[in-house]
């Protein structure tokens, strides 16, 4: 027994070992963001001589944060409300219709996850650009066309678990089905909306490719902003650490307060 | 709800819509013009496979081809082998495994071109100050070599993938009997024995789905290859996304870049239905 303790002792120091080792380009991230540019130079592993609060108030400004971050809270939160409501409507209609067109529908849907982005990005930009919808709004609407796909297989899957029975009774009470839907069936869908809004959130939040082609420069989003800043301060490491940081702080903020449910979510998106 | 009915179509609308105008219908117009010459706003002039001729022949698409295939191949098994290692590690009794959960996770949500930006610092400046200060010349000239930029973004995506693989492990270990682990444990066999004979076949089927996910996550990296080298130097490190993106937007050869992005699709369509083939197969095994 105490032979097994001390393994486990020895296990666990491993693994401490390894997590600062994980996160250790976030220390030097930040240490070296705290630095004077001959600072970094001279000692790029240890703490800063003395702390140059500067670099992130520099950083702040020319990433002009307050509205990147108020852009990037839009364009996510918009999408991704979208994304839940529309999805849930939809895997909620195929499910409750068993006949071989919904059958059909749910295969494209399914079927559309394996077209990657760059085989339509070309097309796609081109398109929306003839109908002058390369804005915000073409942006949140291009965003339901790539995420409705997965979040509608899983609502599908977790509306077996409902059954027929309570759409019918609360037909029988005068319900239509907007109604039965919003009040008996989406509540019921609560867990599954919860995994369908973070896996959506972490890649539309993160998202540069996308937005980079669509949205102008007054509506940039954190990573465009990111993007633009960075070309800006090449070989200026101590300010594109500053930034880095600051970019990163709203993501480690969300991360703190629902990491529990963030794993469990992505967890549960993967396996199915 | 029957096809007929008004209210199905009526959820279904808002869907069908835009995956029609974002998905399906750009794909298929951008398979038509990848024929033509296609200047992204009309085309003139019907060319056959004139384009995918070219492609043949490209040198620097075929070597993107190829470095992409490579990172693919290599990132595959060292996620793999970084994702059930973690698992194994987190899933031991100790106090602190959910913080390692929390640590080893934490760089899967944060965007790859963020993380890139974060390693070039880390691949320039503190292995280039490391390596000047012991003498290690190996650990200098980071990202300046097409071999040093090959490792760089390989490590990058295996730092910020293995969390996400780790969680797929950890789903189908904790889905194993205890009681199977205790009857090993009691029949004497060793902590290797019960990984060899209970653990590892109970976890194949998360090995599957981890390995075509991490294939198709790595033919499609972007934002990683753009923070970290941008292709450079002389684009030896250009993956196929990034091959395309430069293609259309900075060269302006729309339909040239388009039929890149067909070639592309076709790649990332035969890995996910070899992977829907297996996962049907393994089905009909059990």
């Amino acid at each position: 027994m105490k032979m097994k303790k001390r393994k486990t002792l020895l296990i666990e120091i491993f693994g401490i070992l390894l997590a600062l080792l994980w996160i250790s380009p976030f220390y030097l991230m930040i240490v070296n963001a705290l630095k004077t540019k001959r600072d970094i130079f001279t000692d790029v592993l240890g703490f800063p001589s003395e702390l140059v609060f500067e670099n992130f108030k520099k950083a702040y400004i020319d990433l002009d944060f307050t509205k990147s971050l108020l852009n990037s809270l839009l364009i996510t939160g918009v999408s991704v409300a979208i994304i839940i409501l529309f999805s849930s409507m939809a895997g909620y209609a195929l499910a409750r219709n068993k006949s071989k067109l919904s059958g059909f529908l749910l295969l494209v849907f399914v079927a559309a996850m394996l077209i990657p982005f760059q085989s339509v990005m070309i097309p796609l930009i081109s398109l929306f650009g003839k109908v002058d919808m390369l804005n915000k709004t073409g942006l949140i609407f291009m965003y339901l066309g790539f995420g409705s796909s997965l979040s509608i297989f899983l609502y599908h899957g977790a509306m077996t678990g409902i059954s027929n029975s309570l759409d019918e009774a609360a037909t029988i009470d005068g319900a239509n089905k907007l109604q039965v839907f919003w009040h008996i069936i989406f509540p019921l869908l609560k867990p599954i909306s919860v995994t369908v809004g973070i896996l959506n959130v972490i890649w539309i939040w993160n998202d540069y490719l996308l937005p980079s082609l669509v949205l102008s420069d007054a509506d940039a989003t954190i990573p465009l902003k990111m993007f633009l800043f960075f070309g800006q301060y090449t070989k200026q490491w101590h300010l594109a650490l500053a930034g880095l940081t600051i970019a990163i702080i709203p993501v480690i903020i969300g991360y703190f307060f629902a990491q529990k449910q963030i794993i469990e979510g992505v967890s549960e998106g993967a396996v199915k | 709800m029957r096809n007929r009915d008004f209210s199905f179509w009526l959820f279904l609308t808002p869907v069908i819509l835009s995956l029609s105008l974002v998905v399906i219908v750009p794909f298929f117009y951008g398979f038509v013009y990848s024929f033509t010459n296609w200047n992204g706003i009309h085309a003139t002039e019907f060319l056959g496979i004139k384009n995918y001729l070219g492609l043949y022949k490209d040198a620097e698409f075929r070597s993107a081809i190829w470095f992409t295939t490579k990172v693919a191949i290599v990132s595959v098994i060292l996620l793999n082998f970084l994702g059930l290692g973690l698992a194994l590690l987190v899933t031991q009794k100790m106090r602190t495994s959910s913080l390692m959960r929390t640590i080893f996770f934490m760089p899967n949500l944060i965007g790859g071109l963020i993380l890139g930006f974060i390693w070039q610092f880390i691949f320039i400046s503190v292995f280039g100050s490391i390596g000047d200060k012991f003498g290690v010349e190996a650990l200098t000239g980071w990202l300046s070599t097409t071999k040093t930029g090959f490792w760089g973004i390989v490590i990058l995506t295996a730092w910020q993938m293995a969390g996400y693989i780790m969680i797929i492990y950890i789903a189908y270990l904790e889905s194993i009997p205890k009681d199977l682990i205790e009857a090993a444990e009691i029949d004497g066999a060793n902590s290797f024995q019960r990984f060899r004979n209970i653990t590892f076949p109970l976890v194949a089927p998360a090995f599957t789905i981890s390995m075509f996910l991490t294939l198709s996550n790595s033919f499609q990296i972007y934002d990683q290859n753009l923070s970290l080298t941008d292709g450079g130097p002389y684009n030896s490190t250009q993956m196929v996304a990034m091959s395309i993106v430069k293609t259309a937007f900075t060269e302006n050869k729309m339909a040239y870049a388009q039929s890149q992005a067909v070639i592309f699709f076709i790649i990332v369509a035969i890995v996910a239905i070899t992977q829907v083939y297996y996962n049907k197969k393994r089905e009909v095994d059990l």
